[in-house]
């Protein structure tokens, strides 16, 4: 009896460890970024594009950097999603339960979740120099696109696979089709659509490998498609790789700026699954 | 036993799992306007058969049906048939109540939406009618637009039934449809059944003996994927021909 009580004890503690490594590191990474960027914050850097001689300590802010980075996540979300719904539609509501073709479909999307994003970023490269495309947002969306696709038809499967499978015959005892009864599985999972446009939108607004050379970079903000676009986080890079120690500053404070960013975005999805999840059965 | 007047014959039926054959030579006519109930040992076939009625294997890969089930008349694993349409002539109600995400309104109105009606007024009529069908209305008419998921079990059960209903089915499957729920939500949807009758023809899959002889007029025993003894309930229980028969409502069977 004595010995199980410590043995209980014991991994309570260790879990308790656990929960404050993750917590800590969390406040941590938090801490530094408002503690080394505090400082440098100001009205100009969220509303002003650079101006000249910005990443030696010149005047004017990091607008066109939060405005592409905004671009390129929302409009790469939106088109992973466009390219992923069906995906997931068919394995799960059209094909019959482990196929041969769902389960490659599974197996590939698995693999290119594995693949690092500077592969994307040299894949699209090569992709635009042979369609002669310049860097651009167009670019820098398709390149994250691909980068998020694995990301998003994953995490919607998984949610969608967790459906009993008495939903699905409840709709088709009804004579609803398979894409009717699609949309009522949709429905069903609406939340962990949300975490997964969330999921796609936080990595592809974080993600420097992949925009490097597809997005490039410009002091502008973007007003085509063909534009080359800045990003957050090229530009905190460019920023820290500064000699100044001000510029440096400045670093933190883009880098507050974007983790403020995809806090907002947290909150709004939670906030919205909440309200689709009230139906859920 | 002969039936007068069938509505779904079932001929020479066989199911294979794979290499496992779950459903041996299954032949029975379902009578028109009738209960029927699969009485049997877990795991026997008897939720098997009924979801061959209207093709809910139809998914499963592994799955293989061979013969024939006749819909007033017409095979409906012939090539070409339409199933959704087969299957709107035949309501579910399974084990667990599974209302979909959306309010208990939409529930009801979902079947006749997705067949074409988009009346307002009507869909409204219809939503009341089907609710007062299944002694729900009274219940839940002042919070129509509330998810269907915040009712108790045996009224989500209920809403179920009424979400069949409300696609004008000719017959009803239920697959153990009380398992889940309390005896006085078991009685009322027992009670129900009864009413329906007079409309419909009721299949029924139960493990309760005294459910079946309550509510259906035939029963069937399945036992390792054959029908043993078709009879009228009475008959079946009380007096039962085949020695298997015996032994299981004795309760030496299981």
């Amino acid at each position: 009896m004595k010995a199980k009580n410590i043995e209980e004890g014991f991994f309570k503690i260790l879990m308790i460890i656990s929960a404050f490594v993750v917590v800590g590191s969390f406040f941590l990474i938090v801490g530094t970024i408002v503690v080394k960027g505090a400082p440098a914050m100001s009205w100009d850097l969220i509303t002003k594009v650079p101006s000249g001689g910005f990443f030696l300590g010149g005047e004017g802010g990091v607008l066109n950097a939060i405005i592409g980075s905004f671009y390129i996540a929302a409009g790469s979300s939106l088109l992973a999603l466009l390219i992923s719904l069906p995906v997931v539609i068919y394995i799960n509501a059209y094909l019959p339960k482990r196929s041969w073709l769902g389960n490659l479909t599974r197996m590939g999307y698995d693999v290119l979740f594995g693949i690092p994003s500077i592969v994307y970023g040299a894949f699209g490269f090569t992709l635009m120099m042979y369609l002669g495309m310049r860097a651009s947002l167009l670019g820098g969306i398709i390149a994250v696109t691909l980068l998020v696709i694995p990301i998003m038809i994953r995490t919607m499967d998984e949610v969608i696979r967790t459906v009993p499978n008495e939903l699905y015959e409840a709709t088709f005892s009804l004579g609803a089709t398979r894409l009717e009864t699609a949309w009522v599985i949709l429905r069903q999972v609406a939340p962990g659509i949300m975490t997964a446009i969330l999921l796609a939108f936080g990595r592809g607004i974080g993600d420097v490998a992949s925009v490097m050379f597809t997005a490039g970079f410009s002091d502008n903000i973007p007003t085509s498609l063909n534009d080359p676009t800045a990003t957050l986080p090229l530009a905190i890079f460019n920023q820290l790789s500064s000699p100044y120690e001000d510029v440096r500053a400045k670093a933190y404070a883009s880098a507050l700026i974007l983790t403020i960013f995809v806090l907002i975005i947290s909150v709004l999805a939670r906030l919205l699954s909440k309200r689709f999840s009230k139906n859920k059965v | 036993m002969t039936i007068e007047t069938p509505h779904i014959r079932v001929q020479n039926l066989n199911l294979y799992y794979g290499a496992n054959r779950a459903l041996k030579n299954i032949s029975i006519d379902i009578p028109d306007k009738k209960v029927t109930s699969f009485i049997g040992p877990s795991g026997c076939g008897k939720t098997t058969l009924l979801k061959t009625l209207n093709r809910l294997h139809d998914s499963s890969l592994e799955v293989k049906v061979e013969g024939k089930v006749l819909l007033d008349g017409e095979d409906i694993y012939a090539k070409g048939v339409d199933v959704t349409a087969i299957r709107k002539k035949m309501g579910l109600l399974s084990q667990r109540p599974f209302p979909l995400p959306m309010s208990i309104y939409d529930n009801i109105a979902y079947g006749p939406r997705i067949h074409g009606e988009n009346d307002r007024h009507k869909l409204d009529h219809l939503v009341e009618q089907y609710l007062k069908d299944v002694a729900l209305w009274d219940e839940v008419k002042d919070r129509l637009k509330a998810p269907a998921s915040r009712l108790s079990i045996g009224q989500q059960q209920r809403l179920c039934l009424a979400r069949g209903l409300a696609v004008e089915p000719e017959i009803i499957l239920g697959d153990e449809p009380t398992s889940a729920l309390d005896p006085v939500s078991t009685q009322k949807i027992e009670e129900l059944f009864l009413q329906l009758k007079e409309k419909y023809t009721i299949v029924l899959v139960t493990h309760i003996l005294r459910q079946a002889r309550r509510v259906s007029d035939y029963c069937a025993f399945v036992y390792m994927g054959e029908i043993i003894e078709f009879a009228p309930t009475e008959q079946l229980l009380l007096d039962p021909k085949e020695k298997l028969t015996k032994e299981y409502v004795r309760g030496f069977l299981s």
